[in-house]
């Protein structure tokens, strides 16, 4: 493997961020808050379900700004892209990420994206675009994210074999908090890539000694002294080493190794007495772990070489015991494996509720062969390949949800069909009536509004008479005709008269014009609230009948298509969580018979140990036994 | 007796995978760290064998909300038209500090939801989320709506408010949200949005 290879093996090992989805304080679009309360449980599923969903319907807006989104839409969209991203949906990410790097964003939100972007390349092993991506950030970084860039830029340089330049960008990183102990341990790194072991040396040194309270930075600090101890202990340099594997602490992660070298260290040093304290302590640790097997061996290899062969022969003894008892849980769990119980175990609900769970696996009785998966479930790929295995796994959850609603869709959709269809008709048809008879009264009431207006222009008292008046007009009119047709003239009193009665009707429609008009006009607007309530009585009516209608008719193609797309999913997906699986069970299968192969070789070894300590014990007793008799004859003799 | 492998511990570590990985991050180190096993030649086989998998993965999560958003849609025109939908949002003002256990929501005097709240809800309805705890039908006009609410304040002592409003339902979907602003108020504490 080269070691740019290694190196993005290594660093590619999460694909978790550090930034946060926070959301600014002032958001007031409740589905976007809706997504941040999905995505703040880890269920980013059902975020980007919801965040996608308000984007499309804040995009088919005909005025967007009027929508509470419109404010935020750019935080949005970067939403979509983080939480596509903790999804591990990298191609949807990288797509969504680029589209905020376009487009038209404050400065500090594009470097924010430009670094997302280059992390997204450099965990997909493309240290080059990493670096492409990295080299677009210009201007104000913003503050949480200043240290990260400098320290992924580093990453990114010893990906592509250039630690020179590494050693620069970390030589700058000292400082920073965030980033204490890595950034000392990665410099160290860098120097020993670059073939500066002695500046390794003193620069790993530091790190082994940095201050730390949490647990990340102690144990990386353990890391940096163990390597140290190790480069050390290559160099023949065994008191160094030793003081160096010493800083490492007896209950963190890099313990069992520690105590392992610290043996051969002293070891090394022909000082096998004090070889036997770290060896012993390790031996009563867990049988599982690689560095407690190799320990089964060393300690009675010391006592062998301290001559207490009878001691080595007893340890080598229970060493074969212990490999075989080992072997045959290794046997289990392969056996266990291929039965398929290694894929129920991982899917079990109660066990991922609790963010340990891997560990919480592992203490499980049923479940032998997660013994010796830890080192291989905590890989980068692995961790990648479970938790797909995990998602298709969700997914197919909901999808076999989905396909059973669909029946119930259909009988709601039924039962409406039912209870409409019987009614609607007698509705339609005394409707049609009602709304006759509504058109009619609201082209009455449109007639005389016309009126009223060019009255406004052209006064026509007539027009305001009552029907009275109008009766009496045509009452005068008449008599003043039939008196005419008798022949009576003009000044006949009669017919004056008349004439009069016809000027007092003329006078009061005159002078009461105005009043009329005004309240003519009242008696309008009074017809007009009228004609509203009458109005949303008939949208009202409109809307129901509408959506009576739309309960039940136009389901059954877009149905028809989820049914069908539905069912496709699950099929593809079935297929896809087997392989899947089947690829898990396989790495893991791997894992096993390689631990076997060596716990095998173990075992031959103790036994071939065994019996030379046994001879040699056996010849140093006779030895003894002779030695004494001799002793006894001369004594007697 | 040949001494264990040389000890690769040659890789660059990132502080940012210790923050989720908790536990894991441990083991990670460990791994990273060089004590590999012999393991690491096959799981280079199948690394790449995983990356393709990997991009199917992908394309069905793309595929399985595309069909989840069609099928929200269908959904809500089917179970929840606009013109009678409600839905009932539950947010906390960010200052809360109290320990929300429960809400219940009655709406003209029938329960429609209760809901008690994990750990991880409520850190989520602190961090701003808003919880939609009730989506249903009404008729327009106007309607009451009851909200209780029961938790823990800070000091360790019990609380419980009630509080009552009205609202307008038109042709439009109708949004309401609770938030929960002073809890220590009581009833006074519990304020209704409209949109």
């Amino acid at each position: 493997m080269s070691m740019a290879q290694h190196w993005r093996m290594v660093l590619g090992a999460t694909t978790l961020w550090v930034a946060g989805n926070a959301v600014s304080a002032d958001l007031k679009d409740l589905y976007f808050r809706e997504a941040v309360y999905y995505s703040h449980q880890g269920e980013y599923f059902e975020a980007l379900e919801r965040l996608d969903a308000e984007l499309a319907q804040h995009h088919r807006l005909d005025e967007p700004e009027l929508d509470t989104l419109y404010p935020h839409i750019g935080e949005a969209e970067f939403s979509v892209g983080d939480f596509e991203l903790r999804y591990r949906m990298h191609h949807r990410a990288g797509r969504a990420i680029r589209a905020v790097l376009e487009g038209d964003v404050e400065e500090e939100v594009r470097n924010d994206a430009a670094f997302r972007l280059a992390r997204i390349h450099f965990q997909k092993d493309q240290p080059e675009e990493a670096l492409h991506a990295l080299n677009r950030i210009s201007g104000r970084i913003p503050e949480p994210i200043r240290a990260d860039v400098e320290f992924l830029r580093a990453n990114v340089y010893m990906a592509l074999d250039r630690p020179g330049d590494a050693i620069e960008v970390l030589a700058g990183l000292r400082d920073a908090e965030n980033l204490e102990g890595f950034s000392e341990y990665n410099l160290g790194i860098a120097l020993l890539y670059d073939g500066r072991q002695q500046e390794a040396i003193a620069q790993l040194d530091k790190a082994g000694q940095v201050k730390a309270r949490d647990p990340g930075t102690q144990a990386i600090r353990d890391k940096s002294n163990l390597l140290l101890g190790t480069l050390l202990f290559e160099s023949a340099d065994f008191d160094k080493s030793q003081r160096s594997l010493d800083r490492v602490r007896l209950e963190g992660p890099f313990s069992n190794q520690a105590l392992l070298r610290a043996g051969w260290a002293d070891a090394s040093a022909d000082n096998y007495e004090r070889a036997l304290v770290p060896w012993t302590l390790l031996t009563k640790r867990q049988a599982t772990d690689a560095a407690v097997q190799e320990a089964m061996l060393a300690l009675p290899y010391a006592y062998s070489k301290l001559n207490v062969h009878g001691r080595a022969a007893v340890l080598y003894g229970e060493a074969v015991k212990a490999f075989s008892d080992e072997l045959a849980k290794v046997d289990a769990s392969i056996g266990s494996i291929r039965e398929g119980k290694f894929l129920e175990a991982l899917v079990r609900e109660e066990i991922r509720q609790n963010k340990d769970w891997v560990i919480r696996l592992r203490s499980l009785p049923e479940t032998p062969e997660t013994y010796y998966l830890m080192s291989l479930m905590a890989s980068h790929d692995f961790q990648t390949a479970l938790q797909n295995y995990l998602d298709l796994e969700d997914l197919r959850k909901k999808l076999v949800s989905w396909e059973s609603s669909f029946d119930a869709f259909e009988d709601i959709i039924r039962l409406r069909r039912e209870y409409y269809e019987p009614l609607l008709p007698e509705i339609d048809s005394h409707f049609r009536k009602l709304d006759a008879q509504i058109r009619l009264r609201l082209e009455q009431r449109e007639h005389l509004q016309q009126r009223l207006q060019q009255m406004l222009v052209a006064p026509r008292p007539d027009f305001l008479a009552t029907a009275e008046e109008r009766f009496q007009t045509l009452r005068i009119a008449d008599i003043d005709s039939r008196l005419q047709a008798d022949g009576r003239p003009d000044d006949d009193p009669l017919r004056l008269r008349a004439t009069r009665l016809r000027g007092v009707l003329l006078w009061n429609l005159e002078t009461d014009y105005h009043a009329r008009l005004t309240e003519t006009y009242k008696h309008l607007y009074a017809l007009n609230e009228v004609i509203d309530e009458m109005q949303s009585r008939y949208d009202a009516f409109v809307r129901a009948r509408q959506a009576a209608m739309h309960s039940y008719v136009g389901y059954e193609i877009p149905i028809q298509r989820l049914r069908m797309r539905v069912s496709n999913g699950l099929q593809r997906l079935n297929l896809l969580m087997a392989r899947q699986g089947h690829l898990l069970e396989t790495v893991a299968i791997n894992e096993l018979k390689n631990r076997r192969q060596r716990l095998e070789m173990y075992r031959n070894e103790a036994r071939y140990a065994f019996a030379d300590s046994y001879d040699r014990a056996a010849k140093a007793q006779a030895s003894a036994e002779h030695d004494t008799a001799q002793r006894t004859d001369e004594e007697q003799g | 007796m040949t001494r264990c492998n040389a000890i690769r511990v040659f890789e660059p570590e990132r502080p940012w995978a210790r923050k989720p990985l908790g536990v894991i991050w441990a083991v990670a180190i460990c791994l990273c760290g060089g004590f590999l096993s012999d393991s690491i030649a096959a799981q280079d086989l199948s690394r790449e064998q995983m990356k393709g998998l990997d991009e199917q993965v992908q394309e069905i999560k793309s595929d399985v909300l595309s069909i989840a958003a069609e099928l929200n849609g269908l959904e809500e025109r089917l179970l929840y038209p606009s013109n009678t939908q409600v839905a009932v949002f539950v947010s906390l003002d960010r200052a809360e500090d109290a320990r929300l256990d429960a809400v219940q929501i009655a709406i003209d005097g029938a329960p429609v939801a209760h809901h008690i709240y994990s750990f991880k809800e409520l850190e989520a309805l602190q961090e701003g989320g808003v919880q939609r705890i009730y989506t249903g039908n009404i008729s327009t006009g106007n309607h009451d709506i009851d909200i209780s609410v029961i938790g823990k304040l800070s000091n360790g002592e019990d609380f419980s408010a009630n509080a009552s409003f009205s609202f307008t339902k038109g042709v439009e979907p109708k949004l309401v949200d609770v938030t929960l602003a002073d809890l220590r108020a009581g009833s006074t504490g519990i304020r209704l949005g409209e949109w």
